[in-house]
């Protein structure tokens, strides 16, 4: 069977090799060691469209996923509902199946389309700038750290203890690099040690509560350093955004604004800062422009920051936005608009305090901080989270996430707009009865 | 066609996209005024018209479905459709990467799986699947070269050489991870100035970041006198991966002696390339830096899969475990094609762009006049003479129907011009590609003014470049925030 992939059939290729003027493909591996070249590999034998296809789909009739799982894990992914126009419009190949757009002329629909993404998640975050995308939020902080570090010409970085510990892990390697040293701060009233270039908290934090953005932002100040805040987007539909609080660079994980979790990728690194750290910034930035003929087009601009132009002098050696994912978020906030992103936040924020309190009030199950918070909470279980999980999965349901290694007896769990009354009710009743 | 509007410009108070349901719990107290935001613009759409955007703006972009796509360094091959389906389905898309290993074991199987697929296609000891990208694969690989040298202590490793055929990621990786980046140059041949290296390394040199085949497509005949070369003087030799495409099936990294690669997923294993991303860029690394990889890698331990930390791990890359669904696409293509039809790959790659090559260098300067591997660099340096630049050659071949090749990389090349076709395009393509080459050279003659002022037929002509970057205009305002 001839692979439908290859179209050039033998005699092509006996063609092609005939004007090149070889008599066969390897007398063009000539440059490659003789005893190196051909060897053998231990592959599985190769599957057609409907083998392969059958043995994935057991593959993935393996897992328990959220469609057929009531789900209430969160922790920095979450399962949010995704209009179906999204994956209409992702899916159209002239978006898919492109490069960087490095050919202005030949990309202005995904360049435009990142310029209106810079737009709207500047609209949400209410900060001046936005680059087009980096991996993911971990990565996003991560790059913003480094950034404050130019900007301020300082070696250490802190950050708030009540962020994503993975978030933490992520930003220990990219400090790493550079020897830049971490400090960990445990609250407000702990004092930041001398000369840091930003201070890193989260909003909500990972236990789901909501900080006082404020008393941060004065602390940062103080000390010079600059203020990054790690934030939920969908909570933005009804919270103030840090923005009005003083923060300097707004980073999110951008995957809730319209693309599945993915086992946790691809994701979207959400980047946006002020107006003067723009020369610094990390990433592909979009700008709009005229043609020779005077109509507006897009192109990637400000290129000499980048590794391209710049090498070693980079600001980052980011290539890549997550165009896809960047033009999945771009759809979702222009379908949900101003009062859909606000309605999603408030279902989330009701539904999760009608859990939440549900919760409290049963025999042995409290909560863990008198914070308010969003769509996460922590609740101190009679038993072990773990043994919960597991008792929950019997029943159909996907659990919180087991902090116990944090907090004595710890499950960290989320309720988002995806989860019904019934599931609730089922998740309450079933801890009731444990 | 014109798209001359943009999102603010269709919205109107009242319209939405989407619907959404009604709260079905009795509502709570909102939290104090103080922290609700007063304001959020956003713009307003229906339905239907966010779909005619989107379409019509899908219209003025060109992908590899749209035609030929032979931009150098970025294998554009063609992306099979049914693999999307597979990394649509509910098992792979819609599952938490908290969730216990125990409730997605197809997952981690599918990730183990494609560990050891790849660390076979290397030939290496142990594969992360990590990096999200091909440029943090470089970033966790030269991290991983630091850890070595520390580990050792061996303090004095500062610098990371670099040939001059560099991708620009390389040299950005090395200062990312506090080295000093020192340039390799190139021969007379294209290859490693070899005088140059020998010279160049010594006891301050961590790693030499090695692409092969190098960015001029030239496999280097040298490689293992290079790979001794490093190693004898206690350095690493980091592969980056981004030309896979040439080897697949042929050849192992593992042989030629490199201690760690990384790969491209989203070039090599045709998983597409989204605009810009999500790629995923995997390291595969020799067993003896096993303790030093990137955290987390797929294990199993009697019939159950897990994921475990490496002992002396660089660290996390990211919130998860990389970009999972390339996963699945590029594992679905592995799966498809098994050992003969990826060696078929690498061959049928390295015939087309050999075809290209010999075809045009008549028309174009070649100036490496050797079989080449998968891409060809031409040099446009005749037309230059004439007064036409390669910007103009790229440009023309937009109103032709051809997306350009990669242009003024690598930058040994004067005018370069660096033309990658892959395996998934027709002897047909190929010829439609070499007549429009042919007839530009002849435009250069005859008519450049042609040149100078293409592209004439695409959405919009060449761009303001400059004033974009003096006078940054990066974002709308809602009508409602603008003054006035």
């Amino acid at each position: 069977m001839p692979l439908p992939y290859l179209p050039n059939t033998e005699a092509d290729r006996a063609a092609m090799l005939r004007d090149i003027g070889v008599s066969s493909a390897d007398e063009l591996f000539q440059d490659v060691p003789a005893k190196f070249n051909n060897v053998p590999f231990k592959l599985p034998p190769p599957l057609s469209e409907l083998e392969l296809k059958r043995e994935l789909h057991e593959m993935a009739a393996l897992n328990a996923s959220s469609e057929e799982y009531a789900c209430f894990l969160g922790g920095g992914y979450y399962q949010h509902f995704i209009p179906g126009v999204i994956g209409h419009i992702t899916g159209r190949s002239e978006f898919s199946t492109a490069y960087t757009p490095y050919q202005a002329e030949a990309s202005q629909g995904m360049l435009q389309s990142i310029y209106e993404y810079q737009s709207l998640v500047c609209q949400l975050t209410g900060m001046a700038v936005s680059n087009a995308g980096m991996y993911d939020g971990s990565t996003a902080a991560a790059e913003a750290a480094l950034m404050a570090c130019r900007l301020t010409e300082r070696e250490k970085v802190a950050v708030l203890a009540s962020v994503n510990p993975t978030y933490q892990q992520v930003l220990e390697t990219y400090l790493s690099g550079q020897d830049i040293h971490l400090t960990r701060l445990e609250s407000a009233r702990d004092s930041l040690a001398p000369e840091p270039a930003c201070l890193i908290i989260q909003q909500p934090n990972f236990f789901g509560c909501l900080e006082n953005v404020d008393a941060y932002s004065r602390k940062a100040q103080d000390a010079g350093a600059r203020l990054v805040v790690i934030v939920d987007p969908i909570s933005l539909g009804m919270y103030q955004s840090p923005a009005a609080y003083g923060a300097d660079i707004i980073v999110a994980e951008g995957q809730a604004l319209g693309s599945p979790i993915n086992f946790g990728g691809p994701g979207l690194g959400i980047f946006t800062c002020r107006q003067e750290y723009l020369r610094q910034m990390p990433g592909r930035i979009v700008g709009r422009t005229v043609d020779v003929d005077g109509r507006p087009g897009y192109v990637l601009t400000m290129a000499t920051r980048e590794q391209h132009i710049r090498r070693e002098r980079a600001t980052s050696n980011i290539c890549t936005n997550e165009a896809l994912v960047a033009l999945a978020a771009t759809v979702y906030l222009a379908a949900l608009g101003k009062s859909g992103l606000r309605r999603v936040a408030e279902l989330c924020y009701h539904k999760a305090h009608y859990a939440a309190e549900a919760i409290r009030r049963l025999k042995g199950f409290s909560l863990v901080f008198p914070e308010p918070f969003f769509k996460e909470f922590v609740v101190r279980c009679p038993r072990a989270p773990d043994e919960i999980n597991r008792a929950l999965f019997q029943e159909k349901i996907i659990g919180g996430l087991d902090i116990s290694h944090l907090r004595d007896n710890a499950l960290l769990l989320c309720v988002t707009e995806m989860n019904t009354r019934q599931e609730i009710d089922k998740l309450v009743q079933i801890l009731g009865g444990l | 066609m014109k798209q001359p509007y943009l999102l603010p410009d269709i919205s109107q108070p009242g319209k939405a996209g989407c619907s959404l349901p009604a709260l079905d719990v009795p509502p709570a107290a909102l939290p104090p005024e103080e922290l609700l935001r007063t304001e959020l613009e956003l713009p307003e759409v229906s339905e239907v018209e966010l779909v005619r955007y989107f379409t019509a703006l899908s219209r003025l972009n060109y992908g590899v479905d749209t035609g030929f796509y032979p931009l150098g360094s970025c294998t554009m091959k063609y992306n099979p459709k049914w693999h999307e389906d597979i990394a649509r389905f509910p098992g792979f898309a819609s599952i938490h990467p908290y969730q216990s290993p125990g409730t997605v074991p197809g997952a981690l199987r599918l990730m183990f799986d494609l560990q050891a697929l790849l660390t076979e296609i290397t030939g290496m000891g142990i594969t992360s699947l990590a990096p999200m990208a091909g440029a943090q694969g470089e970033l966790a690989s030269i991290l991983m070269v630091k850890a070595y040298h520390r580990r050792r202590g061996d303090a004095a490793r500062r610098k990371i050489l670099v040939p001059d055929t560099a991708h620009g990621t390389n040299p950005a990786t090395a200062s990312m991870c506090g080295f000093e980046v020192n340039t390799v140059p190139s021969d007379s041949e294209g290859n490693l100035d070899l005088a140059s290296l020998e010279s160049m390394m010594d006891e301050q040199v961590a790693a030499l970041s090695l692409t092969i085949p190098s960015t001029l497509g030239l496999f280097d005949p040298r490689i293992i006198e290079i790979g001794q070369l490093v190693h004898q003087k206690g350095g690493l030799l980091y592969g980056d991966g981004a030309n896979l495409n040439s080897l697949l099936g042929k050849v192992k990294f593992g042989d030629l002696g490199f201690d760690c690669v990384q790969l491209n997923l989203h070039k090599t294993f045709s998983t597409p390339h989204g605009g810009g991303g999500p790629g995923s860029g995997p390291i595969c690394a020799k067993s003896f830096l096993a303790d030093f990889m990137p955290s987390p890698i797929a294990v199993k331990k009697a019939k159950e899969y897990s994921f475990t930390s490496p002992a002396e791990s660089i660290g996390r890359l990211g919130a998860a475990y990389g970009n999972f669904s390339v996963m699945v696409k590029a594992y679905a293509y592995i799966r498809s094609l098994g050992a003969a039809g990826l060696k078929e790959v690498s061959e049928d790659a390295v015939i087309s762009a050999n075809y290209l090559k010999e075809k045009l260098k008549a028309d174009y300067h070649l100036p490496y006049d050797r079989a080449c591997l998968h891409e060809v660099v031409f040099s446009g340096k005749w037309q230059k003479a004439k007064g036409v630049a390669t910007l103009d050659i790229a440009k023309r071949l937009l109103d032709y129907g051809f997306h350009p090749p990669t242009i003024y990389f690598p930058l040994v090349v004067e005018e370069a011009l660096m033309i990658e076709p892959t395996e998934t395009e027709s002897q047909k393509t190929l010829d439609a590609f070499i007549d429009t080459m042919r007839e530009i050279a002849r435009e250069v003659e005859e008519n450049p003014e042609v040149l100078r002022t293409a592209p004439h037929n695409t959405p919009v002509r060449r761009l303001d470049e400059a004033t974009a970057a003096r006078k940054p205009d990066l974002r709308w305002k809602m009508k409602s925030q603008r003054p006035g």
